[in-house]
Formats: structure tokens, sequence, C-alpha cells
């Protein structure tokens, strides 16, 4: 069992845990994830980890209530234990000494670009962040991305804070202003393709995180396998980070959609009446 | 000198009809008398050829006696002397091609059916009849100092690990996945294989003194050189093969195109044919072509028929005389209506807008003359393209070696395929301290031989550190 130590409310839809896992902590690296299993019964799903604290042995990750198991996750508490933890798993970011780097989380992504942004200003370059999210209830760690940056760029899709508009819009102000080194942009699928359209024609090396549908994490199955550059890669051995300009998004996010109807009945069950079984809704 | 009876005594099967509606097993196992009976056949032979068919030397004619006078007590104890795993190698051991294949009595009639009898003696004492033997059998007795790591807890991993806990070292096997077992557990099916009998196998393996550690990715969590460092004073690699191997064509990546290891690690490890009750999806459409026909085609194609498939067909490039599964993996799949397309080979697939499979362009084989190998080369006929429905692909092609190992391993010598080399009498790796077997070694193979290579680098494991001041 993997105790939780803390737990925060982000907002509506986006939790943190902290959790006791003092080996996973110890050798984590910015980029990489584990996966979970919450029980006997649960599937395993891979979250990144967001942060680690190697004094207290543990690690921090944040999640987007999206499905059935998100949902059961979001209900437990600080004292509560998560059955099964294995990582970290994926390569590390590549961090080295770029120059003038900026760092893109969207929605949920804000929390993985953290600890990359946070290595590559260690590693010397001048590091401009850009967080975005719908609106101002679904930002988080604004101070976090403030420290783990030189200028922290905030945007809203309706206003509501920081300057109004889509990241992609910002990344073209900064592009403007001097030349880019580096980018991630780790965020939704959309926004990820979005951006990668952005700085192509720009000529910006960008890396993207990215999040297919995950089994063991090992290689041995092949469920995550994305294409990039036109050669089918295994996104939890030899990614997830990858080059943004050769990834086919369009496979990637169809791939992302073929559990749709499963995915539904397992939250319908979560609610019903007869035990859980799926007699109740066919 | 009694009568000689030359046909085996028949296993008995769960109804065709039945079985493919559920997931429980399809072979029975024998009851106590015929359990007797099988085993009167054997002659014990004063030199029995049997035992030199099997890669970890039970002791056949000696257990087989036993069982005669029904101490089936005392036939588990000589099995489990050798053997660790008796209750799965009794089901999945391709006795045909081992043991049963050298039996004497074979040259007359049919061989007598010794995995029947192993299994009937394990399962007989998992059943409880036999409790005091498994205490007897499974004493802590860890005398020495030295830390052994076993990466993978695969039938390999598993008996090199209960093989030096006998020894009287302190051993730890460290396992990817959130359960021991390896392809026992995520690979083959329930039906042949109940996992509940892969886990008391297991726990009888812990009782013995082994530490497991499940949720440990090496080459992540430590390398090897860090485990070395961290005072193990040697490693056993264990971790298997795989790594699914997909045919490169148009349209592999669409939704629907599953690995075998995919399919069936959600049906069995994740217990998908239960879902929703537990969470994993899988789907098995109206119509599942399977792309081989090894022993992982027919299980997936099996599967499929259980979780709901219309029709499931085994799509293959040569004829049936080539097909590489058990005689009776095929015959049990032809039986549950899995169906044959023969000569036939996917040249690409199609899909939806949605992504989803729809279809594939399959090419026709003839086989012309036998190649180097002895086998028929199979020839594209060009222009025999056709167009097949199909909802669900499954790849079974077979794996390649996992590559964390390897690739966190700088001076661990791998061959071209990726593969660890390793000495086949004792598992010595170019690395010091380091040993390596089963199917990370020979490629994907058997259970017993993964277990015979574990057992032999067990040994030499203890050699090596005998030696070591
Ligand atoms: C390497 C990696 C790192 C990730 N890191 C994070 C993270 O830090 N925080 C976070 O909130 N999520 C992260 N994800 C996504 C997370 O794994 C999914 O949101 C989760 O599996 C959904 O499970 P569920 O049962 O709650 O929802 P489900 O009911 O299974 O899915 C609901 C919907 O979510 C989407 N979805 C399903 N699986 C995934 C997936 N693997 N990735 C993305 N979307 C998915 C699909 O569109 C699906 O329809 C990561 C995924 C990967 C592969
Ligand atoms: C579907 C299927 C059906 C089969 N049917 C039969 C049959 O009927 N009869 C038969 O004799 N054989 C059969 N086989 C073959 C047989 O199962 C294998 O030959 C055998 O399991 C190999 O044993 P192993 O210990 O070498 O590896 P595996 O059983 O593959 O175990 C390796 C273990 O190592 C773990 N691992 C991998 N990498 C790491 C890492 N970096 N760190 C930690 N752990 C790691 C894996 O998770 C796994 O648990 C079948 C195989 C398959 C796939
Ligand atoms: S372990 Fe396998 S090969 Fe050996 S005797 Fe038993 S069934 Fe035969
Ligand atoms: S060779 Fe056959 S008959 Fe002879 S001892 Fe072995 S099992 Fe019995
Ligand atoms: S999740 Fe199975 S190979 Fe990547």
């Amino acid at each position: 069992m993997y105790k939780i130590v803390h737990k925060e409310i982000l907002s509506e839809v986006i939790l943190l845990f902290e959790v006791q896992a003092p080996q996973i902590a110890a050798k984590a690296r910015p980029g990489q994830f584990f996966i979970l299993r919450l029980d006997e019964k649960g599937e395993r799903i891979p979250l990144t980890i967001a942060d680690t604290n190697r004094d207290t042995g543990t690690i921090t990750t944040i999640f987007q209530v999206v499905g059935r198991t998100t949902r059961e996750m979001s209900k437990l508490n600080v004292g509560d234990g998560i059955l099964d933890m294995v990582g970290p798993l994926g390569e590390a970011s590549e961090i080295e000494n770029f120059g003038r780097v900026v760092c893109v989380g969207g929605g949920v992504g804000v929390a993985p670009v953290y600890p990359v942004a946070k290595a590559l200003k260690e590693a010397g370059n001048e590091v401009i962040a850009i967080i975005g999210a719908r609106n101002k209830e679904l930002l988080f760690w604004e101070d976090k991305l403030a420290a783990a940056s030189n200028q922290l760029i905030i945007c809203t899709d309706d206003g509501s804070y920081g300057q109004k508009g889509f990241v992609t819009q910002a990344v073209e102000q900064v592009a403007a202003a001097g030349k880019i080194d580096c980018l991630w942009a780790i965020g939704p699928m959309p926004m990820m393709r979005a951006m990668a359209a952005t700085t192509k024609p720009l000529g910006i090396k960008t890396i993207v995180s990215l999040n297919p549908i995950m089994l063991d994490g090992t290689g041995m199955c092949g469920a995550c396998r994305v294409s990039v550059g036109g050669e089918t890669k295994f996104a939890c051995v030899d990614g997830p980070e990858f080059d943004a300009h050769q990834v086919d998004f369009d496979l990637a996010m169809r791939r992302l959609s073929y559990y749709k109807e499963e995915e539904k009945r397992a939250e319908a069950v979560a609610n019903c009446q007869c035990g859980g079984d799926g007699q109740c809704h066919g | 000198m009694p009568r000689l009876i030359m046909e085996k005594y028949a296993m008995p099967l769960q109804p065709a009809a039945e079985r493919v509606q559920n997931f429980t097993e399809v072979a029975l196992g024998y009851d106590q008398e015929t359990a007797v009976a099988e085993a009167k056949r054997c002659l014990e032979c004063k030199k029995p050829k049997c035992i030199e068919g099997c890669p970890v030397e039970v002791p056949i004619p000696q257990f087989i006696s036993l069982m005669k006078t029904g101490d089936f007590q005392g036939a588990i104890r000589q099995i489990k002397a050798k053997n660790s795993l008796p209750a799965v190698c009794g089901r999945v051991c391709p006795q045909e091609s081992q043991c049963e294949q050298l039996c004497i009595l074979g040259k007359k009639g049919e061989p007598v059916a010794i995995g029947r009898l192993e299994r009937f003696v394990a399962d007989y004492q998992l059943a409880g009849s036999g409790d005091d033997v498994q205490n007897q059998l499974a004493k802590k007795v860890i005398t020495k100092s030295k830390k052994v790591a076993v990466v993978g807890a695969g039938p390999a991993g598993l008996t090199a690990a209960g093989d030096l806990a006998k020894m009287g070292y302190q051993v730890t096997v460290l396992e990817a996945l959130h359960v021991a077992g390896g392809v026992l557990m995520y690979g083959i099916p329930e039906f042949r294989l109940p996992k509940a009998i892969v886990q008391q196998e297991i726990e009888a393996i812990k009782k013995l003194g082994v530490a497991i550690k499940t949720n440990y990715v090496v080459g992540q969590l430590a390398t090897v050189d860090e485990l070395l460092a961290a005072g193990y004073a040697a490693v056993f690699i264990g971790t298997g093969a795989g790594l699914p191997y997909f045919m490169n064509v148009p349209g592999e990546n669409l939704n629907g195109v599953y690995s075998a290891n995919e399919f069936l690690t959600r049906a069995n490890l994740m217990k998908a044919y239960r879902f929703p009750e537990y969470l994993t999806p899988v789907k098995a459409g109206q119509r599942v072509a399977v792309i081989g026909a090894g022993n992982v085609a027919m299980d997936a194609a099996r599967v499929a028929l259980r979780l709901g498939a219309g029709e499931s067909s085994i799509v293959y490039r040569r004829s049936e005389k080539e097909m590489p599964a058990r005689h009776e993996e095929i015959e049990h799949a032809l039986e549950e209506g899995v169906k044959l397309a023969l000569l036939t080979s996917p040249v690409e697939f199609h899909g939806d807008q949605k992504g989803n499979l729809t279809a594939m362009t399959c090419i026709r084989y003839e086989l012309c003359e036998p190649d180097q190998s002895g086998r028929c080369r199979p020839v594209a006929l060009k222009g025999s393209e056709y167009k097949m429905p199909v909802d669900n692909v499954i790849m079974a092609l077979g794996q390649g070696p996992n590559p964390l190992v390897g690739r966190t391993t700088p001076d661990l010598e791998l061959n071209r395929w990726g593969n660890i080399v390793a000495n086949e009498a004792n598992g010595i790796t170019s690395k010091a301290a380091v040993f390596a077997g089963g199917d990370i070694v020979s490629g994907a193979a058997t259970v017993i031989l993964a277990m015979g290579a574990g057992k032999k680098a067990a040994q030499a494991i203890d050699q090596y550190l005998k030696q070591k001041i």
C-alpha cells in the first residue's frame, strides 16, 4: 500500500495527491511517470510525477477527474492507500543548457511541465513559463511555476485571469521578442497539436509529452504505440516525450477514444443499484 | 506380467459448446482411480528414457511407482525435489515433444500420460490433502549471509529463486508487474492454467524464504550495477521475451489491432472478461482474426470466442501441417469453432473515420520447395489480394526480448536481436556476477526450458559464490 499523506483540491476537477513512495521519489527524474492500480479490480492508469521530495520520501501527482478511476481516486483521503504504484517509468527529459527555453503547460499539463521547467532553470537556461486554462478557476501552481522560471505568462481562454487567448498566441509573442532555443508543451492533445503547428514554421525545436492509453508501462504490450516520424514507437519506453513536429497527432487522438463506450459503462455501473455487475445498464 | 494397455486414459474435458461460454478450465483432470490406473501403465523401465526428455529431470518412474500404491504424498515429494511448479508443468508442458516423446511405452502404443499424472499429484497436494508435505518441503532454510537478486518472476526467475533459497541464500525477486508469475499470469489463459493455481505454487516458493517485490522495474528503480553495489553478490536475469512484434504494414495502428500480449494481458492479468466488475476493458468484435499459428495465437483465438466474438479465425501464411502450435491446442481450438484461413496473410488494414478497424486486405500464398530449415517456403501469389471484413486483429507473430535491462547494463553482451548472451549450461553472461536464463536468452520457448535454465543458473551461482571469498 502506498499511503496518501496530503490531498489538495485545486479546482472542481483537478486534485493533488502527495503519496508515500520513497523508492520512486529517490529515482524519479523530470518527464517520468508512474502507473497505479487503486485496488484489486482496478485499472492500471499512468500519471506524471509532478514533484518529488526525497526527504519525506513522497511524490506529488496532479490529476484531472475524467472517468471511473480518476473519480474513485478523487474520493480517497489522507491516510488511505493506493494498492500498487510502479515507477518511475519512461525516459527522462533531456535537460541541458539550451539558452532561452519556453515551457508551456495547458490545463492539467501545468503539473508535468513544472519539474521540466525547474530542471531547465537549474541547468542555467532562461526559462519562460506559459500556463493556460479555460478560466481562472482551473489554474493552479502559479506560484511554483513563477519560482521555476524567469518569466511567467498566464493565459485564460475567457480572459478571466492573465491575458485572454490561447497559449499558442503567447508563444508567438515570445518568439517575436527573441529566439527560442527549445520549447516544451504539455497538455491536452489538441493543445499540443496546435503548438506543433505554431512552432514548426518558426523552426523552434518542440517537445511534447504524449499520453496514450497504457497497460504495463514496460514495453510488453504495445497499447501505447504512437507514430513518430512515420515509425511506430512505444510511448512508455521510447517516450513519453517526442519531437512534436514528427508526431502523428490525429492517430494519437483517435487511439485515445477507442474505449469510449466501455468508459461510459464503467462510470455508469459505479452509480448503479445492481452491485456493479452491469445488469441494470445492459 | 500384467497386460499392457496401449492407450492413455482419456482426459475428461468440458464439452466444447459449454466451455466457449466460460473461462473455467477446459481439461478437468483425472480422478484418483483413473490416475492410479494410468500410473499402472508405466513399466518402471530399468533404463527409463522419459527422464532424459525432461529439462528439470523429474524422477518420473519413481513418482509414478509411488502413485501406483496411492502414495501421492510420496509422489509429490519426489517431483518437488526437482520441479517447484508441477501443477503448472503438468498442464502446459509440451509433453509430446519432451518426457512423453521418449517414453519407452510410446514405441508400441501411447506413452504414459506423465504430464497428467504430475498434474494430478500436484493438484492433490494443493487441494490440501498434502499440507504436511507442503510444510516439510517448504521450510525456511536461510543459512548463508549472501544475498542474490533475481530479476523477473517468470518460471526462470522463480525456479532460480526457489533453488537458491533451498541452498540457503537470501533471495529477493524483483518483478515489474503487480503480480509474480510472468507469462503464467499475463499470457496463458485461465482456461488452460488457472491463476489461483499459479499463485498457490508461488506461495510455496515464498515459504522457502524467497522475498518477492512486485512493482519493481529493474533498469528504472535500480540498474543491475546498482543492485550489485547495493550488496547483492549475484544477479540472475529472467526478464522473458515480452516485446511484441508487429508486421510493419499500413493501418497497423488502427484501433482494434492488438498485439497478442496486450489482448491476453487485458483478458488474463486484468480480468477484462469480468468487465465492468474489473475495470480494464477489452474488445472482441463480431469478426476477429488472429495473425500467426503458434500457441499464443491459439490462446488469443480461443479467448476471443469466450469474450463473445461471432467468428474467430487463425490467419496463417503456411499450411496446417506447418502450424507451430501444439497439436492438442489446435484440436481444442477447432472443436471450439476457431476457423483456419491458411496460406493467407494481411498486407494492409483499413479503418473508418474514427480510426477503428473495419477490414483487411489479404494476399494468398502457395508453398514452394522446402528451404534450408526444411520448411516449405511460402510465396505470395501476385494479384491474389482480397478484402476481408474484420473488427479486431490480434498479432501473434512472436515476441522479442524485453529491452529495459539490456539498455541500462552497458557491459552486458546482447546478440543482434537483443537477447542476453549466456552460456546454456550455466547461465554465465559477459558480466561478472550476472547470470541469465529463460526466454531472455533463448527467445520465446517453453515454461519448462525456462525453469531448466533457472535451475542450472542457480547451481552456477552457488558455485560462483562459494569460490568468492
Ligand atoms: C505518460 C502519461 C502521463 C499522464 N499524466 C497525467 C497527469 O499527470 N495527470 C492527469 O490528470 N492525467 C494524466 N494522464 C492521463 C491519465 O492517465 C488518464 O486521464 C486516466 O487514465 C483516465 O482514467 P479514468 O479511468 O479516470 O478515465 P477513463 O474513463 O478511462 O477515460 C476517460 C477519457 O479520458 C481519456 N483518457 C483515457 N485514458 C487516457 C490516457 N491514458 N491519457 C489521456 N487521456 C486518457 C479518454 O479520452 C477517455 O475517453 C497521463 C497519461 C499518460 C500516458
Ligand atoms: C500466450 C502464451 C502461451 C504460452 N503457452 C505455453 C505453453 O502452453 N507451454 C509452454 O511450455 N510454454 C508456453 N508459453 C511460453 C512460456 O510461457 C515462456 O517460454 C516462459 O514463460 C518463459 O519464462 P521466463 O521466466 O523466461 O519469462 P516470462 O514468463 O516472460 O517472465 C519474465 C518476467 O520478467 C518480468 N520483467 C521483464 N522485464 C523486467 C524488468 N526490467 N524488471 C523486473 N521485471 C521484469 C516480466 O514482467 C515477467 O513477469 C506461452 C507463452 C505465451 C505468451
Ligand atoms: S516437468 Fe514437464 S517435461 Fe518434466 S516430467 Fe513434468 S511434464 Fe514432463
Ligand atoms: S519410459 Fe515410460 S514406461 Fe518407462 S519408466 Fe518412463 S514413463 Fe514409465
Ligand atoms: S504500455 Fe504496454 S508497451 Fe507501453
